[in-house]
């Protein structure tokens, strides 16, 4: 063996650290595959308890026999309306707060004020927001217990996310394309919607997906504010009262007697499959608008 | 004396396109530039060299309100362009569209390369098809550029090359039908023979419009430039026809060490 073959032979330092790299490879490999545990243990047991139960006449029946038979059409519509009602008020509300923000806000006292108010927001339990929907919204603004005043709450619960989301993808637009834009005599306004927004789609959509799947599953907004234990008709209208999936699922688990067991697994499987497929409407168009580099 | 000399008209009678007196530029407490006095002349190249932190930039931003988007940026002294103050020009955009400007990186935007050149046109409201066509079709082929991408047109500017997206940026300034190019180290993410090509265009461009030109390369600024400043730590040490820079007559030894190539 010539000398410079020596070269590659590892000398015992080497040998640990190699070592030690592979150990803690593996740990961290450990630790990131304990979080996909919870995710599929909640899907398994929620397929394996609840699927049976599920059939066309589950979606499209009302709850009957004191809603321990029959199916969740009217919790399943105003989940819907609900989500889309709170959608349609956070998310032109939460996009120009974050445009506000990101593209014409000067760091001063009044914009510092504004962050902080939304970090605040954003912690806030959900159980604050329901007391504050019922004072401003059903009482104050007069609406009743209505769809109205949920969707309220449920806008106001998610607009710190959506405008968080939102801010970060107009932040991710590097700043020089809007120098060469403004040397060239646009205005803000011309600069925003001709170059940035077109650049931040797919981050404004993962705000609306966050909005949406947190919408979706709340349950302490909406109990006060409009969702009801049972109605036996679908909304007609925003002052309509509604039931709602998630309220029905804590009902069904927790407040009806002689529930056949596999009833609340099913409700809670049909919970997440609406947020999933809502999700993957919204990855989608997320992945068509990312679909080519941009720069 | 009565009758006085027959002056050349061109020359003497047309008032300066660029004249700036005592502009000094700070960033919050950080005095960037200082006490710059020069005026630039309708046609005129004129080069702009010194090393980092001289002030160089900053003069250039001063030149077209730029600094109304950098928070702490503030600038004293006045900037007349086109016998304007520009602090006083109401019309900010209408200043800006007369200015084109060419940045040290290139910026690509993240449109196609024909929306690129189209984008100053339509900001100004022009919808003509025809007439768009013919302005991207004039300003690529002015900047060098249209060869190569005269058939892949829809394709994102952004993901062309460092020279080509360079070209673009150029391309983009003309097609503001600019009075004022301002050119910030053009050539640093450019090659050589690139280099060479922009700076025909830019011989040519002079007969229409004027050009300041910020550059790191000496060398540049002596074959392009007709007067060139020299700045060194925010201030503006000495103007001089170009030639007199490389021949020694200047009178600044800073300058002279500088040309010379003995500044660290």
């Amino acid at each position: 063996m010539s000398g410079l073959d020596n070269r590659f032979l590892r000398t015992p330092r080497e040998q640990r650290s190699l070592t030690q790299q592979s150990l803690f490879r593996l740990l961290f490999l450990v630790m990131t595959s304990l979080l996909v545990v919870p995710v599929f243990g909640i899907l398994l047991v929620l397929i394996v308890r609840g699927g049976p139960g599920l059939s066309l006449d589950f979606f499209l029946d009302k709850p009957r026999k004191g809603m321990t038979a029959g199916g969740i059409f009217p919790a399943l519509i105003g989940t819907l309306w609900l989500t889309s009602g709170a959608l349609l008020l956070a998310f032109p509300l939460g996009v120009s707060a974050a445009i506000y923000l990101s593209e014409y806000a000067r760091d001063n006292w009044l914009t510092r004020t504004i962050n902080i108010a939304i970090v605040n927001l954003a912690g806030v339990p959900s159980i604050v927001h329901a007391l504050f929907g019922v004072g401003a919204f059903v009482l104050f603004l007069d609406f009743g217990a209505s769809i109205l005043a949920a969707s309220c709450t449920l806008a106001v619960m998610t607009l710190p996310v959506v405008i968080v989301a939102t801010r970060e993808s107009l932040q991710a637009v590097p700043h020089s394309f809007r120098e060469a834009c403004w040397s060239m005599g646009a205005t803000r306004w011309q600069t925003i919607w001709r170059l940035v927004l077109p650049n931040s789609g797919s981050g404004i959509l993962t705000g609306v997906i966050l909005c949406i799947s947190r919408a979706v599953g709340e349950t302490a907004p909406i109990m006060f504010t409009g969702a009801v234990y049972w109605v036996a008709y679908t909304p007609e209208g925003v002052f309509d009262q509604t039931m709602a999936l998630s309220l029905h699922l804590y009902n069904v688990s927790t407040q009806v007697p002689n529930v056949p067991p596999g009833l609340p697994f099913s409700v809670a499987l049909t919970l997440i499959g609406v947020v999933l497929v809502m999700n993957a409407t919204a990855i989608a168009f997320r992945m068509r608008l990312r679909g080519r580099k941009r720069w | 004396m009565v009758t006085p000399a027959p002056q050349p008209p061109s020359t003497t009678a047309v008032e300066p396109m660029l004249d700036v007196q005592d502009l000094t530029v700070r960033y919050g407490s950080h005095v960037a530039l200082q006490g710059c006095t020069l005026q630039v002349q309708q046609n005129e190249i004129f080069g702009i060299i010194g090393p980092a932190n001289a002030g160089k930039t900053s003069f250039l931003r001063s030149l077209n309100r730029m600094h109304d988007f950098v928070p702490g940026m503030r600038i004293t002294g006045t900037v007349r362009f086109a016998g304007r103050d520009v602090e006083q020009v109401r019309n900010v955009y209408a200043l800006r569209r007369r200015i084109g400007v060419v940045f040290p990186l290139p910026v690509g935007l993240p449109l196609s390369i024909y929306d690129n050149v189209a984008l100053a046109p339509r900001l100004r409201g022009l919808r003509n098809k025809v007439a768009l066509d013919e302005i991207v079709e004039r300003c690529l082929r002015r900047a060098a550029l249209w060869d190569e991408v005269k058939d892949r047109l829809r394709n994102l500017g952004s993901l062309l090359s460092g020279g080509q997206q360079q070209r673009l940026t150029i391309a983009r300034a003309l097609s503001q039908d600019p009075d004022l190019l301002l050119l910030d180290e053009f050539s640093i993410a450019v090659d050589p023979v690139t280099t060479m090509r922009i700076e025909e265009v830019l011989k040519e461009l002079r007969q229409e419009m004027t050009i300041v030109l910020v550059t790191n390369l000496v060398q540049q600024a002596r074959r392009l430039a007709t007067r060139t400043a020299f700045f060194l730590s925010g201030r503006c040490v000495e103007i001089a026809p170009t030639e007199e820079l490389f021949t020694g007559e200047v009178k600044d030894q800073r300058t002279r060490d500088y040309v010379e190539g003995r500044y660290g």
